[in-house]
C-alpha cells in the first residue's frame, strides 16, 4: 500500500482558508458589480464606511455566532439578547441614573449571563446548543416586552454627543449634489466593528483558546484526548458570544439612539448566513473570522443592491434565500472535492450523529 | 413516554391548585367548551407539526425550521383557490386543500432534496425557506390579509352544526389516526429509525436512505399544509406574517419533551403528540396565573431550560449515583457485587 | 533495569450493570514492551483508560514511578508523561499536521507558529515520516495520521507509551518502522504498553505479556517462555482442541457443482480492477491479501456495496443487474460488512430489529412483519447462535463485539441466502466465537450455501476456504487451491503476486 503522502500545493491552504478566499472573492465582484451599476452611490466611500457602522451590531453578531460555529456549537438566542440589550440600556440610560458607562457594564453583564447560563448547560451538562439557546432566545424575547413595550429613545445628552460623534477624515469625501465637499465620516459604530474584527481574528489564529476551539470544532473526542479541556473551552466560546452580544446591543443603541422592541429580530438567522457565506461551516473547525464581516457585507450588499433597483422589497427575502443556497451548495461541493473523493456529510458537533465517528 | 407525561401531570397538578373546575366541560350552543376542549382546539396545528417533525428530526437527525413558512404558503395557495371561485362549495374547498397539500409537498421535496442529495444540514437548508418564504406567501396573496368570510371554512375552523366537538380536534384526531394506520402498514418506523441511527448500515441492508428522507419531508410538507388549513380557517383571514410564527419551535420542542433525540434515530409519535398538548397547557397554565402573552415565552424558556437540565445525562447519571450511595448507605449489609446476576452484556471492555 | 516505571494495583472498575474490571494489578518497567492481550471483553480497553486518565477506578491504587496518582483527565496522564495512540487516529482533521503535534501541550497562551511549523518538520523528517508540517491533516492517509499520533506521543517525552492497536492499518513497511521506533524508545528507558491481536506481532516485539479473561488478571508471562498456543488457552479458559476438529470437505466434492455466481470483468468505484469471478454451490472460497489489496472491494464489488463502473453479473446462470444493495439481496446473496460498527450495526435499534432488517427490506416497504413474526425470528437465531443478551429488546450498542458480530450474522443467515460474503466475521472477536462461527460457515456449505470468507487470519481461511483468491494492488493476481495449502504457501504467492 503506497502510504507516500506527495503534498500537493493546495493542502498548503486548510479548507478554512480556502472558503474565505471564496467569500473574499465574491464580495468584491458583488461590490464591484455594485459600483459599475450604481456608481452614483456606491462608487462614494461614505458607502462603504456607512455600511460598517449602521450594520455595525449585525456584523458584530456575526462574529460571535462563528466563533460558536467554529466551536461546532450553535448560538440562535443572539438576535433577541442583542434587542434585550438595546432596551435595558435605553431604560437605564433614560432613568434618573443614568451613566454611558453603567449602561456599558450593564450591556455586558447581560450578555455575559446569557452566555454563561447558555455556556454551562452545553458544555457542563452536554445539552444539545440548538435547543438551550432556543429556550435562551424565547428568554430574551419575553424579558424584552415584559420590561419596556413602547420605543424609548435615549435623550441623555451625553450619551447623544456619544451617538454623534463621529471620525472625519477631510481628505476623503465627495461632493454632494450641491457641489460641497464633505468629508468622509466615520461613526463609532464601525470603529468598534474593526477593532473587533482584528482582536478575534488574531485570538482565534493565534491564542491557545482559539486553536483549541478549532479542535474541538474539528473532532471533539480527539480533542479531549490531545489532552484539551473541551468543556472549558465549549463554555467560553459561549461566554464570548454573550458577551459580543452585549456589546452588539450597546453598539446598536449607540447607533440608532433608541430601545425597540423589534431591534435586531432576524439578526440570528441574518448571522448564520452571513458566517456560512463567509466561509464558516457549521459542522464546525472550520472558519475564517475574516469572513464573517465580508459575508454580512455581502448580504447587505445584495439587499442594497435590490433596494436601489427599486425592486419590490419582497424580493430581498426570496434573494437573501436563494444566496444562502447557492453558498451552502458551494461549500458542499468543495469540501467534498477537497475531500478523499468521498462524499463526507458535514454534521456539527451538536447533532451528535452515530455515523459519524466509529 | 415518562417525560411528556410527568410533565403534562404535573401542569394539571397546577391547574388544579389553582380552580378544581380545572376539568369542567360545558355545553353551549351545541358545542362543548371548557379547558380541554379548549386545549385540543388550541393545539390542533401543533400537534400536526409535531408528527411530521418527529418523523424529519428521526430520519435526517435535524429539524426543519421552515414549517410554519410552508403552512403559510400552502395556505395562501388554498386562499388563492377559494378567493378565485365564484361560488364556494364544499368541492371547491377540497380542491383547494388539494392544491395547497401538492405545494406542501411540492416544498418538502425541495427541503428534502437539499438534505438527501446534497447532504445539507437540516437546519441550514430549511434556513432558506425560513428567509424567503413569508415573502413568497406575501406574493400569492397579491395584498395585505385576505379574508375568507364564508360559511363553509368558519364551520372548519370552527364547530359543524350537530357536532358538539370543534373541527380542528375532528380533524386532528382523524390525522392521528392516518399517520396511526401508515407507520402500522408499512416499513416507515424502521426504516426511518434505521437511516437516523446508522445510513451506511441501511443502505447495506437495502434501505434507499435518500428515498426515506425525501418521503419523511414531504410527510411534513403534507403537514405543514393541514396546519396551514386548520389555521387559516381558524382565522378567517391569512396573514403571511403572522400565521403560526414560531410555531416550528414549538414544534421542536414537542418533539424533545417526547423523549424524542433531537439527533435521530428511535422515535414515539405518541411522546411528540403528547409534549405538543403539554406545550398547549403550559401556555394556558401561564395564562390563566395571569403571565403576560409576551412574558410567556420566558416562562416556556426557563420550563424548558429547566427540563432540559433536569433530563440531561450528566445529571440523570448523577442523580442515579447518588440513589445507589443512599441505598448502598440504607443497606450495608448487602454486598451489590455479589448479587450481581451474572453478566451477559459487556460494555465497553 | 528492572525497577517497575508504573504499578497497578487491585484496579476495579464497573459500569451499570457491568463489571469490566475486578482487582486486576499490572506492573511495566523501564524500557520494556509489554503485551497487554485479552479477549473482547476481558477489560483491556478499560484497563488502558484507567491508566491514561479517561476513566477514574472504582478501587485500586496507581503508582507512577514509586508515587501515588490519581488521575481525572487525559490532560493530567498526559502530564505526568504517560503518553497514548489508540486505535482510531484520535487526531483533529481540520488542523495542519505540526499543529496536530503539538495543540493541547505545555503551558503558553499564542501560538509560535514559525518555531512549531519548524520543529514538526524535523520531528517528521527524523522519523522519516511523509508528511508535510502544514498540510491539513485530512488530506493524510489514515497509516500517514497514525504515524503522526505516535510521532506526537514520542516528541512528548514519555514515561510510558501505550499503543492501542497500533498495527491495525499499516502494512509491512510501515509495521517494520513503527517497531525499529519502539526499540528505540526501549533502548531509551520508556515503558511501553502494546495492545495488539497479531500474535506474531507480540513475539516479535513483547518482552513480557499480561492476560486478562473476564475482567480478571489471569497472569503475566515471559514472551519468551510461553508458547502461542498456551497463550491462546490462557485467553480462552480451554484448550483450543475444537479448532482442530474443523475439517473442510474435500475440495472434489464440490467441482462438479454449477456456478452458483458468476461476474465478468466486474469493477467499481472503490478502485478495483475489472476482474472475473465464480463461486459454485456449496464452495467455500475466500479473498486474500495484504492490507489494501482490494480484498474487500471485491467482495463489495460483488454486493454493489460500492457503486459499480462496469462488469456482468450472472446468478445461476441467468444474467443479471446488481447496481444497488437490495437487489444483490433479492437475488439471495448477503453480505456481513468489515466494518461492523459502521456499516453493520444499527446501535439504537434492538437486536430483534438489528435481526430482521434484511429479512424484512427483502419482503418490501409496504409488508412489514407482526411483532409476533419478529420476536419469533429473534428468539430462533438468539438460540441458534448462542447470543448472550438480556433480551431481544435491548438495544444492540449494549453486547460484546462477539455477540453483535453473531446478531450480524443471524440477519444474514434469516435471509436464507444462496450465497453470502462475510468480510473479517472474526474480527475482534473471542477465539470461542471465532470457532464457532468458522464451524458455521462449513455446515452452511455442507447445505448448499455458498460463502466467501475473508480474513487477515491466514490459518482461518485455510481452514474453511477450499479456494483462495490471491489479490494484491487491488487487482487478482493468483489462486490457490488443494487441501494440503499452508500459511507459507500463501504467503509465497502473495509476495510474488503475479510475478
Amino acid at each position: 500500500m503506497r502510504s507516500l503522502n506527495t503534498a500537493k500545493p493546495k493542502d498548503a491552504l486548510s479548507n478554512s482558508n480556502l472558503l474565505f478566499l471564496i467569500a473574499a472573492v465574491i464580495f468584491v465582484l458583488m461590490y464591484g458589480f455594485a459600483i459599475l451599476r450604481y456608481p452614483g452611490s456606491f462608487l462614494q466611500f461614505q458607502t462603504f464606511f456607512d455600511l460598517f457602522s449602521l450594520n455595525a451590531p449585525l456584523i458584530i453578531v456575526t462574529l460571535s455566532i462563528s466563533i460558536v460555529m467554529i466551536g461546532g456549537g450553535i448560538d440562535i438566542s443572539v438576535g433577541a439578547v442583542t434587542g434585550l440589550v438595546t432596551m435595558c440600556c435605553a431604560v437605564s440610560l433614560e432613568s434618573g441614573s443614568g451613566s454611558i458607562g453603567g449602561a456599558i457594564l450593564l450591556a455586558l453583564g447581560i450578555g455575559l449571563a446569557f452566555g454563561l447560563l447558555q455556556g454551562y448547560l452545553v458544555a457542563y451538562l452536554d445539552i444539545q446548543p440548538f435547543i438551550i439557546t432556543l429556550a435562551g432566545m424565547f428568554l430574551a424575547n419575553g424579558l424584552l416586552t415584559t420590561i419596556h413595550k413602547d420605543p424609548l429613545n435615549v435623550t441623555l445628552p451625553a450619551f447623544v454627543s456619544l451617538r454623534d460623534f463621529e471620525i472625519v477624515i477631510p481628505w476623503l469625501g465627495t461632493n454632494n449634489r450641491l457641489g460641497n465637499f464633505i468629508p468622509l465620516e466615520i461613526k463609532l459604530g464601525a470603529v468598534v466593528v474593526w477593532v473587533l474584527v482584528v482582536l478575534l481574528a488574531v485570538l482565534m489564529k493565534w491564542s491557545r483558546f482559539g486553536r483549541n476551539l478549532y479542535a474541538v470544532g474539528g473532532n471533539s473526542q480527539s480533542a479531549l484526548m490531545l489532552g484539551i479541556n473541551v468543556r472549558k473551552t465549549k463554555f467560553s466560546s459561549y461566554l464570548l458570544c454573550g458577551l459580543l452580544s452585549g456589546i452588539a446591543g450597546f453598539v446598536y443603541v449607540m447607533t440608532t439612539g433608541a430601545g425597540n422592541v423589534g431591534n435586531a429580530t432576524g439578526f440570528e438567522m441574518k448571522a448564520i448566513a452571513a458566517s456560512i457565506i463567509g466561509g464558516t461551516m457549521l459542522s464546525g473547525g472550520v472558519g475564517n473570522l475574516y469572513g464573517s464581516p465580508v459575508g454580512a457585507l455581502t448580504l447587505l450588499t445584495i439587499n442594497e443592491l435590490i433596494r436601489a433597483a427599486g425592486v419590490n422589497s419582497n424580493f430581498q427575502a426570496i434573494v437573501g434565500g436563494l444566496m444562502l443556497y447557492l453558498f451552502i451548495v458551494l461549500q458542499s461541493v468543495v469540501v467534498w472535492l477537497r475531500g478523499k473523493g468521498k462524499f463526507r456529510l458535514a454534521l456539527p458537533s451538536w447533532l451528535p450523529h452515530a455515523t459519524k465517528r466509529v | 413516554m415518562l417525560l411528556p407525561l410527568s410533565v403534562l401531570a404535573l401542569l394539571i397538578v397546577v391547574n388544579l391548585i389553582k380552580g378544581a373546575d380545572y376539568f369542567s366541560i360545558s355545553l353551549i350552543n351545541g358545542a362543548l367548551y371548557g379547558n380541554i376542549p379548549n386545549i385540543l382546539f388550541g393545539a390542533s396545528e401543533l400537534v400536526v407539526l409535531a408528527i411530521g417533525m418527529t418523523l424529519v428530526t428521526a430520519s435526517s437527525g435535524g429539524q426543519d425550521i421552515s414549517v410554519g413558512v410552508a403552512a403559510a404558503i400552502t395556505s395562501a395557495v388554498f386562499v388563492r383557490v377559494l378567493l378565485n371561485a365564484d361560488h364556494i362549495t364544499w368541492l371547491t374547498i377540497v380542491v383547494g386543500f388539494l392544491e395547497s397539500a401538492v405545494v406542501g409537498i411540492a416544498i418538502g421535496a425541495f427541503n428534502g432534496s437539499l438534505i438527501s442529495i446534497f447532504r445539507v444540514q437540516p437546519m441550514v437548508a430549511t434556513l432558506i425557506l425560513f428567509t424567503a418564504g413569508r415573502s413568497i406567501s406575501f406574493m400569492i396573496d397579491g395584498k395585505l390579509s385576505p379574508v375568507l368570510a364564508n360559511e363553509l371554512t368558519s364551520r372548519i375552523g370552527g364547530v359543524m352544526p350537530g357536532v358538539p366537538i370543534q373541527t380542528p380536534i375532528i380533524l386532528t384526531l382523524a390525522f392521528i389516526a392516518l399517520i396511526a394506520a401508515v407507520l402500522k402498514t408499512t416499513n416507515l418506523k424502521l426504516y426511518a429509525e434505521a437511516v437516523g441511527t446508522n445510513e451506511k448500515a441501511a443502505r447495506l441492508n437495502g434501505i434507499n436512505p435518500i428515498k426515506i428522507k425525501f418521503l419523511t419531508y414531504m410527510i411534513l410538507g403534507f403537514c405543514a399544509a393541514v396546519a396551514g388549513f386548520i389555521a387559516v380557517t381558524k382565522a378567517g383571514r391569512h396573514d403571511s406574517v403572522n400565521l403560526l410564527k414560531y410555531v416550528e419551535m414549538d414544534a421542536i420542542l414537542a418533539v424533545a419533551i417526547g423523549g424524542n433525540a433531537l439527533s435521530g434515530g428511535k422515535f414515539s409519535i405518541s411522546g411528540s403528540i403528547i409534549g405538543a398538548y403539554t406545550i398547549e397547557v403550559l401556555s394556558r397554565t401561564l395564562l390563566r396565573l395571569e403571565v403576560g402573552t409576551e412574558t410567556i415565552k420566558a416562562f416556556k424558556a426557563v420550563f424548558i431550560i429547566v427540563l432540559m437540565a433536569v433530563s440531561s445525562p450528566v445529571v440523570r447519571e448523577f442523580a442515579a449515583k447518588t440513589l445507589r450511595r443512599l441505598r448502598a448507605e440504607a443497606d450495608p449489609g448487602q454486598d451489590s457485587a455479589a448479587s450481581d446476576p451474572e453478566i451477559v452484556a459487556k460494555k465497553g471492555a | 533495569m528492572t525497577e517497575n516505571v508504573l504499578e497497578m494495583q487491585g484496579i476495579c472498575k464497573d459500569f451499570p450493570g457491568v463489571r469490566a474490571l475486578h482487582n486486576v494489578d499490572f506492573a511495566l518497567r523501564k524500557g520494556e514492551i509489554h503485551a497487554l492481550m485479552g479477549e473482547n471483553g476481558a477489560g483491556k480497553s478499560t484497563l488502558v483508560k484507567v491508566m491514561t486518565g479517561v476513566y477514574e477506578k472504582d478501587a485500586g491504587r496507581i503508582v507512577l514511578e514509586g508515587k501515588p496518582i490519581h488521575m481525572r483527565s487525559p490532560q493530567e496522564a498526559q502530564n505526568l508523561g504517560i503518553g497514548t495512540v489508540y486505535q482510531e487516529v484520535t487526531l483533529c482533521p481540520n488542523l495542519s499536521v505540526a499543529e496536530n503535534m503539538y495543540i493541547g501541550r505545555g503551558r503558553y497562551a499564542f501560538v509560535q507558529w514559525k518555531r512549531m511549523n519548524a520543529k514538526a518538520a524535523r520531528l517528521l523528517n527524523s522519523l522519516g515520516i511523509p508528511a508535510r508540517a502544514t498540510q491539513q491533516l485530512s488530506s493524510c492517509s489514515l497509516a500517514v495520521q497514525q504515524m503522526i499520533a505516535i510521532a506526537r506521543a514520542i516528541d512528548m517525552d514519555c514515561k510510558i507509551l501505550i499503543l492501542d492497536e497500533p498495527t491495525s492499518s499499516l502494512d509491512e513497511d510501515e509495521v517494520r518502522k513503527l517497531f525499529a521506533l519502539m526499540r528505540e524508545l526501549k533502548s531509551r528507558g520508556v515503558g511501553i504498553v502494546f495492545i495488539t491481536h497479531f500474535l506474531d506481532q507480540v513475539y516479535e516485539i513483547s518482552d513480557r505479556i499480561t492476560v486478562l479473561r473476564n475482567g480478571t488478571l489471569i497472569g503475566v508471562y515471559e514472551a519468551a517462555s510461553l508458547p502461542p498456543f498456551e497463550l491462546v488457552s490462557k485467553m480462552m479458559g480451554k484448550a483450543l482442541e475444537d479448532v482442530e476438529k474443523i475439517k473442510k470437505p474435500e475440495a472434489s466434492a464440490q467441482e462438479a457443482s454449477e456456478p452458483v455466481f458468476e461476474a465478468a470483468r466486474l469493477s467499481s468505484a472503490a478502485g478495483v480492477r475489472p476482474f472475473d469471478f465464480r463461486i459454485r454451490k456449496g464452495e467455500v472460497n475466500g479473498f486474500t491479501g495484504l492490507l489494501g489489496s482490494g480484498r474487500s472491494e471485491s467482495a463489495r464489488a460483488i454486493y454493489a456495496a460500492d457503486k459499480v463502473t462496469g462488469g456482468e453479473t450472472k446468478m445461476n446462470g441467468k444474467k443479471v443487474k446488481i447496481s444497488a444493495p437490495i437487489q444483490a439481496m433479492k437475488l439471495g446473496i448477503g453480505y456481513l460488512p468489515e466494518d461492523r460498527k459502521g456499516d453493520g450495526i444499527i446501535a439504537e435499534l434492538s437486536v430483534r430489529d438489528n435481526i430482521i432488517l434484511a429479512t424484512q427490506v427483502i419482503k418490501g416497504f409496504f409488508k412489514p412483519l407482526s411483532r409476533k413474526q419478529a420476536e419469533a425470528f429473534a428468539d430462533e437465531y438468539i438460540g441458534r447462535l448462542n447470543i448472550k443478551t438480556a433480551s431481544s429488546s435491548t438495544p444492540i450498542k449494549s453486547l460484546s463485539g462477539g455477540n453483535q458480530q453473531k446478531v450480524i450474522l443471524a440477519r444474514w443467515l434469516l435471509t436464507h441466502p444462496e450465497y453470502l460474503i462475510l468480510d473479517e466475521p472474526t474480527r475482534g472477536i473471542d477465539v470461542g466465537t471465532k470457532v464457532e462461527i468458522q464451524k458455521l460457515v462449513l455446515k452452511l456449505a455442507e447445505e448448499g450455501v455458498s460463502v466467501t470468507f475473508i480474513s487477515s487470519e491466514i490459518e482461518e481461511m485455510l481452514r474453511t476456504c477450499s479456494r483462495l483468491i490471491v489479490m494484491k494492488d487491488r487487482q487478482i493476481v493468483g489462486e490457490l487451491s488443494g487441501t494440503n495449502l499452508t500459511q507459507a504457501d500463501v504467503m509465497d504467492a502473495i509476495a510474488r503476486g503475479g510475478a
